[in-house]
Parts: C-alpha cells; structure tokens; sequence
C-alpha cells in the first residue's frame, strides 16, 4: 500500500481530504454537542433540586 | 347572497376602507418596486443591451421584493388591535375570511405593482411588444406570492424578527414563481412562445388558492392560541 | 406502538437503543469508508476525485430524508399532539442542516475538479441550496418563538408547507436550468452514472446506510435531552434517572 500515493489521491487530494475531513468534522460535532449538553442537563438534575412535580406523562 | 358571501365582501371592503384611512403606507411597496429596478442600472451601468437582457429578471425580482415587504400589512395591524381574534371566532369558516383579507391585499399591493411593471420594463429597454406577456406574468405571479406569503405571514404573528423572518421563510417558497415568471417574461423579449410559462403560473395561482387561505387559517389559529 | 409517543415509555427505550444504533452506525461508516477509500477503483473520467461522491451523495440523500422526516413529525405532532413527535421534528431541523451543509460543501468540492468551477449552478445544487434556507427559515422560527407550543405546531405547519413545496422546487430549478445551458454541459446534472459499476455502488449505500443510522442514534439523544428539559419536573423521570435508564 503506497501511502502516499493514497494521499495524494491522484493529484486531488486538496479536493477529496478537505471533503472527508469537514464531513467528520461536521458528524463530529453532532455526536459531541448533545452529549455535552446531555452532561450538562443531568448534573441540573442530580443536585436534586426539582420540586416533587406531579407524573406529566 | 348568503351570510358567509355578506362576511366576506364585508372583510374585503373593510381592508380596503382601513387602507384608505392610512393612504401614505399603501404607496410605499410601489415606490420600492420602482426603487428597486432603478438600482440595477446604477450598480451595472446603462448600457441598454444589457439591460434588456436583465430586464425582465430584474422586473421580476422587484416585483418579488415589494411583495415580501407588504406582507407585514396583511394581519398586524387586526393582531395588533384585536380584530383578528374576533375574525377567528366568527361563525364562517376562517380561511375563505383570510381568503378575502388577501384579496384586499392583491388589490393593494399586487395589482398596482402589475400595472406599474410596464413603465419600469421601458426604463430598462425592453421590447414593447414583450410587456404583455410580462403583465400576465405578474398578474398570475403576485397572488402567487402573496398567498404563500399570508402563510408566513401568519405563522410569525406578533413576533419578534418580523419582517426579516417572514422573508427567510417564504423566499424558498417563491423561487418556482419567479423562475417561471421571469421566463415567461423573457421568452416574450426573445420572440418565442411564453405559454408553458404562463400555464404553470395559472396551475400555481389555482394551486394557491385551494390550499393558502386553509393554511394561513391553521396558521393564525396557532398564532392566536 | 403508540404508548412510545409518550416521554415516559419513549425516554427508557430510546437510551436502550442507543448503544445498538451507534454500534451499527460505526460498523457501516467503518466498512463503507474503508470500501470507498480503499478498495474502490478510480473513475475512469474523474480519477480519485471520484471518492468525493462518497461522502457527498449520503449527506444529499440524507438532507432529503431528514426534512421529509421532520415534516412528518410535525404531522404526527399536529394530528396526535404527541409529545415525542414534537421533539423528533425540533431535534431533526440541526441534523439535516448539517446534512445539507455537508451536501453543499463537498458538492463544492466535487465540483471543481469535475467541472472546472467550485459553483456552476446546476439543478442539483440549487435545489439542495434552497433546502438549506428552508432548514434555516425552520431553525429561526422555532428560535424566534418561547412557547414550545405554539413553536412545535407553527414549526410543523412550515415543515408541511415546505415539503409539498420541494417537489415543486426541484421540478422549477431543474427546468431552470435545462433552459439555461448550452446543450454541451447537460453532463453537468449527471450526478450519479446511469449504471454504476458494483465497486462504487457497494461503499455509497453503505455509506447511505451508515448516515442513516446516524441520524437515528444523534436524533435519540437529542429527543432524550429535550425530555430532559420538558419533563424535568416530572416524578417518573426523577425514578428513571436514579435507576440509571
């Protein structure tokens, strides 16, 4: 496997890896932000500090 | 005439005799149209074969935008005042009452637009023989608009962003009127046939009109909750 | 089927699937980009440029899917006032518009080396442009609007209006632009081969596959954050918490 010739891509490598690596970049942070804000809405919860609220389901 | 068909003339009339009171802000959608077109000479220069070329788009495009911008009259002021919710709890159904709220609308700030469409084409050197098929266009196109437009209208009811949003909503919505629009316009300048043109816009318009008013109704429900 | 509507049965189920959904998500990006970088050949015309296709038609595919989804949703929520519904309209609009981002962008990219031009115009990218205004118009009117009510239902009815109107949409800006080439570039709207040798079928369906897992897995956690934050005075969710579900 010629590594760099797989980097190079053909002489289009500022096309392609620029291409895959936004698109990572991008699912990456939808996979990240909401677990960071997950993070952030259960330590909300676990001070306990929520009234006795009635069941609203 | 039945009590719905008196509701509804009622409705008309009262937007056009409200609009009456307050003549200065209806001119102002008409004066932008003209505004407008007159910026594309000074942004692209004069030359008339140019022009010509952008003519018909450039009308169009205008003729979009003035729209947009009037769409803010078309229940603010009766949200504003209260009427609206009282239009919501009469015994009619609400979307032929909103239906003839848009009607109203047209006559205000569409149709002057269609017939001061001809003077703005000259300014920009298109053909005469061409503004026929521009005028249609536009008579077909602005119910169009802004029958799509009382959608957006009443979903940002009384909201915060108003105007700016209303346009980010409907924009996407109007790019196949304008596409055939300004074809159909620009056919005519080119001499060839604008009647596929001018057929869809008419299957628009029909779509429009079945379907906007109930839309709009949905709409203003959710708003007035 | 339709007790899941409610958050209490939904947010319990959601967090069990999730570990399955991401596993299958990882498993598919994983074969597919080693099957599209790797083990795929070169296009003959386009040369490795080719594996721009990759990750560009999934993220199209998936901009369409998720609006679709998003609009029915807000059907869902508006016929059904179910709860979940909502959430899963609301928690769909940033993942496709970051499908759509995607689409747009390495669209961009795609298109230099094929056509010369970072932008041309074509159907294609146009219609996928003016789907992003519409996830934006989305996004703003439910930013704009602070009761979830009233933003869930006026959301949905946008998302309805929206999704009738792309066909529309896509039919104007591919007539648009038929009209507007000269007849040599109609090689531009093709997009995908007519026939698409196995090879480069196998890693984008693949690929397809795993952005479509994605968004399942991303838009289960989203939905349970939002049940966080709306029910979070709720008892059954204190217990649930607790239980560590």
């Amino acid at each position: 496997m010629n590594w760099v010739k797989f980097f190079h891509m053909g002489g289009y490598a500022v096309f392609v890896w620029p291409s895959y690596g936004l698109s990572a970049v991008v699912l990456a942070l939808n996979v990240i932000l909401p677990l960071r804000e997950r993070k952030r809405l259960l330590r909300g919860h676990n001070p306990g500090k929520h009234k006795s609220g009635r069941d609203s389901s | 005439m039945s009590r719905l068909d008196i509701a509804i003339w009622l409705v008309f009339r009262r937007e056009l005799t409200l609009a009456w009171r307050r003549r200065a802000d209806i001119v102002v959608p008409w004066v932008f149209f003209a505004i407008v077109v007159s910026l594309f000479p000074l942004a692209i220069g004069p030359e008339p074969q140019t022009l010509r070329t952008i003519g018909p788009g450039v009308v169009w495009v205008g003729a979009l935008l003035a729209t947009m911008l009037s769409l803010g009259h078309i229940f603010d002021t009766d949200y504003a005042d209260g009427s609206l919710e009282q239009l919501a709890l009469a015994p009619h159904p609400l979307s032929l009452l909103v239906l003839a709220k848009v009607a109203a609308h047209w006559v205000l700030a569409g149709l002057p637009l269609v017939l001061i469409a001809p003077l703005l084409a000259v300014q920009l050197q298109m053909d005469i023989a061409s503004l026929d098929v521009l005028v249609a266009s536009l008579l077909l196109g602005t119910p169009v608009m802004i029958l799509i437009g009382s959608v957006g209208a009443a979903l940002t009811l009384g909201l915060r962003g108003g105007g700016v949003l209303v346009s980010l909503l409907v924009l996407p919505l109007y790019t196949p009127v304008l596409i055939f629009g300004a074809s159909a316009a620009m056919s005519a300048t080119q001499g060839t046939s604008a009647e596929m043109q001018l057929s869809l816009l008419g299957a628009f318009l029909a779509l429009s009109l079945t379907f906007a008013p109930w839309a709009s109704a949905a709409a203003l429900r959710i708003s007035l909750d | 089927m339709r007790e899941y509507a409610s958050p209490k049965l939904f947010y319990p189920l959601a967090g069990r699937l999730i570990p399955w959904l991401a596993a299958i998500t990882a498993i598919l990006m994983a074969w597919g980009l080693y099957l599209g970088l790797f083990d795929s050949p070169p296009d003959y015309q386009q040369g490795e440029s080719v594996r721009i296709m990759y990750v560009h038609v999934p993220s199209a595919w998936m901009s369409m899917f998720v609006y679709v989804s998003m609009a029915a949703a807000g059907g869902a929520a508006l016929v059904w006032k179910t709860k979940v519904s909502e959430m899963a309209a609301s928690a769909s609009a940033p993942i496709g518009a970051s499908f759509t981002l995607l689409a747009l962008v390495t669209g961009s990219l795609w298109g230099k080396p094929m056509w010369g031009t970072y932008w041309a115009w074509d159907a294609r990218m146009t219609s996928e442009l003016i789907l992003f205004f519409l996830y934006l118009g989305y996004m703003a009117l439910e930013a704009s609007i602070d009761d979830p009510r009233r933003a869930a239902r006026a959301t949905a009815v946008l998302a309805l209006v929206g999704v009738v109107n792309i066909p529309i949409i896509h039919f104007s800006v591919d007539w648009w632009n038929t009209l507007h080439q000269p007849a040599s570039i109609g090689a531009l709207n093709r997009l995908g081969k007519p026939t698409i040798a196995p090879s480069m079928l196998h890693p984008l369906l693949l690929m397809g596959l795993a952005y479509t897992f994605f968004y399942f897995t991303m838009l289960l956690v989203r939905i349970r954050n939002q049940i966080l934050v709306r029910e979070r005075n709720a008892t059954w969710l204190a217990e649930a918490l607790k239980e560590g579900r």
